[in-house]
Parts: C-alpha cells; structure tokens; sequence
C-alpha cells in the first residue's frame, strides 16, 4: 500500500483534532482533539519513516508518546484544578487573560 | 595700626552675628553693643588717620595681606586690603556717620520690637561697607558690594509685615542684581584682557590695554555704578527705598552705600583715563540724573521721597565730577563727604519730625514747625543751606568746584555738562528750599491727633554734630587745597584748567540761580498758603510726581517684553519639545491600546492564532524551500 495514504489519512486526523479543540467549548473533549493531533502526527512521522527506509521518525515517535503521556497528566490536573474553583471546564469561561 | 585696619570689617561684623545668634538674651543690650562695635570701628579708623597722616604723601598706600584667597593656576587672587588716602576718607565718613546713626537709632527704634536685629542688621551694613572700600581687589570690593546690597534689602524690609515695603525692599535688590552683573562682567572682561582682578594687576596693565577694551569695562563698571548709585536708567529703586526706617534712609541711602558707585568710578581711574568715551558717558549720565533727580523732587510731597530725589540728585553731581576725569575725582569725592554729612542730616532732621508727627511724612501737613522744634529746625537749617552752595557752608565748597570743573573742556561739551550742573543748582536751590519752607514755615496744617514736640537728647545729639559737620567741614577741608592734596596720591595731579567762562562768572552765576530757586520756593510756599491736598497740576509736574513714569516705562520697555519674551519660550518649550516627547509617547500607547484587542482571554481563539500562525510558518518553510 502507498505510504502517501498514512500521510493523507494523518492530515484528515490532524484536521478533526484541530477543529475539535477550535470548535469544542468542552476542556476535555478540546483535550481529546489535542490527542488526536498528537497521534496524526505520530502516524505522519511514522509513514515518513517507512517511506524513507530510515528509523528517525520512528524515535521521534516515541519522544511525541512520553510527551503525550505527559501532557495528559499536567493537562488533566488543570481541568480538574479548573472544575474545584469555578464549577465549570467550559473553555471560554476563564477570561483573566483578557488584555 | 595700619596693619590693624582688618579690625575695622572684623568687629562689626562680630558684632552683626552675636546679635543675631544670641536672639532675644540679647535684647537689653543689644543695640548699645551695636553702638559700641561702631564706635570702635571709628576709634581704630580714627588711630590709622593719625598715623597715616604721620607718613609722607607718596608713603601712604599700605596694603594688608590677609590671607591667599583664590590660588588657582591663572587666577591667583589674595585677599588683601589697600588702605589709602581715599579709602581712608570713606572709613571716616562710614564708621563717623554710622555711629552718629547708630546712637539716633537707639532712641528712634526705642518701641520696636526688633531693635536688637535692627542693630546687627546696621552693623553687618558697616562691616559690609568697610569691606567694599578697603579692599585691594575687584572681587573682595564684590563680596562688600553684595554684602551692602544685602544689608540694604534686610533694612528697606526690616518693616516688611507691610507688604507694599517688602515689595519696596525686593525692588531694591532686583534693580541691584541688574547693575551687579555689570560689575561680575566687568571682572570678566579684566580678567581677560588685563590679566587679573586685583587693583595692582589691572591698573599696571591699563595702560597697555586697546581703548575698546577699556572703554568696554568702564561701561560695565559704569552699569555697575548706576545700580548702586540709583543713577540713570536704574535709579527706580531709591525712592521706594524710603520704605525703611528713617536712620537707614540716613545712613544707607543719603550717605554711604548709594555713594559706592562713585567710589568705584573714581577707584577706576587708570581704566577711565584711557577710554575717554566711556568717561563722557559716566558724566552725561550724572548730569541727566541730576537734572532727572531735581525735577522729581520739585514735585514730592513725601518729605523722605523729595530728600531721595535730592540724593539722586546730588549723586548725579558726583557722577559728573567723576566723568570729567582727574580735574574732577577729588572734587566728586570731596562732595561725596560734604553731602554725607548734610544729607545724613537732614535725614535725621526728617526723622525727628516725624518722630514729633506721629510718623506723617506728608509735608503738606507739617507747617510751622520751627516753634515746636527748634533743634530740628536749627540743624536742618544748616543742611539745607550747605546743600544750597550758600557760602560759607559745605556744600558751596564742593559744589561749586564741581560746577566750574564741568565747564572745562572743548567744543559743546562743557556748556552742556556746566550748563546742566549750574541750572541743576537753581533747581536744588528750589525744591530744597520747599521742602524746608513747607516742614519749618508757613502755617501749621497738621491734623488733629498729632502733638508735635521735640525729640530726646540721643537723637537731637547726633544732629547737632552732623550739622556743625554740614556748616564747617567744607570750609575746612576746602582751606589751603587740603582735602585735594590729601587725595593727590590717589587721584593723580589734576593739571589747572581754564573754565570756558571766567570762574567769578560761574559762581555769581549759581549764586543767583540758587536766589532765584529760594526766593520762588518762599514765594509759593514760605509767604502763600500751601493747599493741605495736592492740587491739580500741569502735566510736568504728575509726571514729576510720578518719578517721570518711570516705573511705568520700566514696565512697558522691560517687564512686558520680557513677559512676553518668557511666555513664548515657555510656549515654545511646552510645544515643540515637550509635544515631540508626548506625541512619541503617545504613538506608542496607541499602538499598545490596538495591539491589546487581541488579547482578548479567550483560550480557544489563542489556539486558532497559533494555528494560523503554524499553517503560514509551514507555507513559507515549504514554499521557499528552506
């Protein structure tokens, strides 16, 4: 099968994780969309690798898992943390940014 | 003695700060302290005559070094004093008249509160003015210039709970400032040009100097002079100087600090005598002063005022003599003495009447004062004769030797300056003889509160002796040349001059002249009744009145302009520099303010910038092919 087709249907991931965290008001399913644009890019690195014959993008797979793993964990613990002071994990909520 | 002269600016001036520091512990006492630390400046002056005319002529300079002052690569300047015949003359004249004030004072400021200041103010004055004419340096006379200057402010505002004095008083020392920046560009120009600022240096390298560069620093010693001296363009401040205490107007503004100018004139003769421009100028302004000066005090009624404008007046006389050169520098300062002791006087005499008048200085409501007050009467008699020119009294010895040296000379300028000087004599004959009519004769026209009566013993005292002063010193120091053959070393032989009119001419001349002016002044307001209110007049005489608007020609010539001058630079700066800093920063807020809108809080439109931003990052990365 042509590898091309890993890139593609990585692209197509890539794309609902990145309109799922845009259009999403929901912090976990957001955190979900951020998920599947890390796995996208993991399954593009890992195509790349194929398609090159080297073990690169493989490793730099990997590295994107620990970090995921990661970002989980710390990502998780803010929604939560978010949740106690306010009741809510509604995106648009917390607006002390706001310049 | 004469190495001891620095006691003379030492014990006043000790005297001035235990007054001042000891505070009100010093109040039972104070001002005969005061008295006393003026006392022993005229015995230690008095000791340093004696020996001084002890010596030969050509030995009578002797400087004390004090101590190294300035030592700084090109400027090496010592402070020193120069103890000559003429600053000698000014010691004496200073320190006699200064404790003859000092003791009227005593009973005059009796029931102020603040006699005791009033007293260390006066004494720091006689320290002060001491310092300006024993110094053998333009800049140590500067620190004796400043110092009368400030003593002169303290003592025109020693009243200053009224406003309009403090205003008179900061008047004085802002008209001041003007002329000290003559002196302070003076010593720049000296320093420049003659290499130093001490007497020695500058009057060694006159001679050697171009005539623009002489002629440059006698104009600015003469801006210098005319501040001091209230002469013409900066006489404005004397007559509102009359704000202070009767004593001060004396001693300050009659006798002494307003005569420093010509004292400086004259000390500056090596420079005047090779810039003959400058010297025509120092004596065209005092014949217009003295001309300015009588015509004001034709029309005062204020007592004090007119014997400011005569003061003026009689200054301008000084200044003329001092402009005409050598054949004029002793006689400036020969008048300069005489008039310190009749105008000191009269000042005293004005004090005492309003001593007696419950502080009215209206002369239109004195009148026949003569029974009330014979000893007034009597002294300020002898003033105003001597300042007449009536022989033999004082001022016809000098006055008159002024009037002749004026019309010395070639072409227009003698009939210009004498003529001046001999219709100035008609005029002074006039409005002295008024004042004196208006205070002493006629009928009495005081209101209904006031008692007059003769003042106490402290007071009457130094008048008698100011007076005996006014009578005979002239005749005295006039006899056999003394006073000029005194002053010889100092002023340098003046060769004899034939006036362009016989001198017998001359004198009958201003014998007549001065007649006249009595004869007119008893006419109007010795035999006729003199109005209680001042009537309407002609326009000379409000203009006369109002000191020939010059307040108001101040105003419009140099206050205005220079307001005007001020607010737009201040305009300028608030426009151009401040509004190119606020505009920049102003850009830059604005900038922030737009920039801010995208910070709007809203965590999922960061993420759609961060997208945006990636997909564009990529697009470039891939289109350029880096």
């Amino acid at each position: 099968m042509d590898p091309i087709n890993f890139v593609i249907l990585a692209s197509i991931l890539f794309a609902i994780g990145a309109a799922a965290v845009l259009l999403r008001r929901n912090a976990i399913i957001a955190f979900m969309g951020v998920e599947l644009m890390l796995n996208a890019a993991n399954l593009a690195l890992v195509a790349f690798s194929r398609m090159h014959g080297e073990i690169d993008g493989q490793i730099m797979a990997f590295f994107v898992l620990v970090v995921a793993a990661a970002e989980v964990v710390v990502g998780l613990a803010i929604i939560i943390a978010v949740f106690r002071a306010r009741q809510t994990i509604s995106l648009d909520e917390p607006a002390e940014l706001k310049g | 003695m004469l190495d001891l002269t620095w006691l003379l600016i030492a014990v006043p001036l000790a005297s001035s700060f235990v007054l001042l520091l000891l505070g009100k512990r010093a109040n039972p006492w104070g001002h005969w302290l005061g008295v006393a630390a003026s006392g022993t400046a005229f015995v230690i002056g008095l000791l340093a005559l004696i020996q001084m005319l002890g010596l030969d002529a050509h030995d009578r300079s002797h400087a004390v070094h004090l101590f190294s002052w300035i030592p700084g690569g090109e400027l090496n300047l010592d402070a020193g004093l120069l103890v000559d015949p003429l600053s000698m003359t000014f010691v004496m004249l200073v320190t006699f008249v200064g404790t003859l004030i000092h003791i009227y004072s005593v009973a005059y400021m009796e029931h102020d509160p603040n006699r005791r200041i009033f007293f260390a103010y006066l004494n720091l004055f006689v320290a002060a003015m001491l310092l300006l004419v024993l110094a053998d340096s333009y800049l140590l006379l500067f620190v004796g210039w400043e110092g009368v200057g400030l003593a002169s402010y303290l003592l025109i505002g020693f009243w200053n709970q009224k406003p309009e004095y403090a205003t008179a008083a900061n008047k004085a020392f802002v008209v001041n400032r003007i002329g000290d920046i003559g002196l302070i560009l003076a010593m720049g120009l000296m320093f420049t040009y003659l290499g130093g600022v001490d007497f020695a240096t500058v009057f060694a390298a006159a001679p050697e100097a171009s005539t623009a560069q002489l002629t440059a620093i006698g104009l600015t010693l003469l801006l210098a002079a005319t501040g001091k001296s209230a002469q013409f363009p900066l006489q404005s401040w004397l007559g509102d100087a009359m704000a202070g205490p009767t004593p001060v107007s004396a001693l300050i503004h009659a006798a002494t600090m307003v005569t420093a100018g010509v004292y400086l004139i004259v000390r500056s003769a090596p420079i005047y005598e090779g810039a003959p421009a400058a010297q025509t100028v120092v004596a065209a302004i005092g014949a217009f002063t003295l001309i300015l000066g009588a015509l004001i005090g034709m029309a005062k009624d204020d007592i004090k005022k007119a014997l400011a404008a005569s003061t003026m007046s009689q200054i301008g006389y000084m200044m003329l003599a001092a402009g005409l050169g050598p054949i004029g520098y002793a006689f400036a300062i020969f008048h300069l003495v005489t008039h310190g002791f009749f105008k000191a006087g009269m000042f005293l005499g004005a004090g005492s009447v309003m001593h007696g008048m419950h502080d009215q200085v209206d002369m239109r409501r004195y009148g026949a004062l003569r029974t009330a007050m014979v000893t007034t009467w009597v002294t300020f008699g002898l003033g105003w004769l001597a300042i007449l020119g009536v022989p033999p009294f004082s001022g016809f010895w000098s006055k008159d030797k002024i009037i002749e040296a004026a019309f010395v000379g070639e072409g227009a300028q003698p009939w210009i300056l004498g003529g001046a000087a001999l219709i100035g004599a008609g005029l002074t004959a006039f409005y002295m003889s008024r004042l004196f009519f208006m205070t002493f004769h006629g009928k009495a026209r005081w209101t209904d509160d006031q008692h007059p009566h003769e003042s106490p013993a402290l007071m009457t005292v130094p008048m008698i002796i100011l007076a005996v002063g006014s009578a005979f010193l002239g005749l005295f120091l006039a006899m056999g040349d003394r006073f000029t053959d005194w002053l010889e070393p100092v002023t340098g032989h003046a060769e004899h001059h034939e006036p362009v009119l016989p001198v017998p001419v001359i004198m009958v001349a201003t014998l007549l002249l001065v007649a006249l002016g009595a004869w007119v002044a008893w006419r109007k307001y010795g035999a006729a009744d003199v109005p209680e209110t001042a009537p309407a007049a002609s326009l000379a005489t409000i203009a006369a009145r109002n000191d020939m608007f010059q307040d108001s020609v101040n105003r419009g010539v140099f206050e205005r302009p220079g307001t005007h001058l001020t607010r737009t630079l201040v305009y300028a700066d608030a426009a151009l520099v401040d509004g190119a800093v606020d505009k920049t920063a102003h850009s830059f807020a604005r900038t922030g303010e737009s920039v801010r809108k995208t910070q709007n809080g809203q965590v999922r439109s960061y993420a759609l910038t961060m997208l945006v931003g990636l997909v564009i990052v990529i697009i470039v990365v891939v289109q350029g092919g880096l």
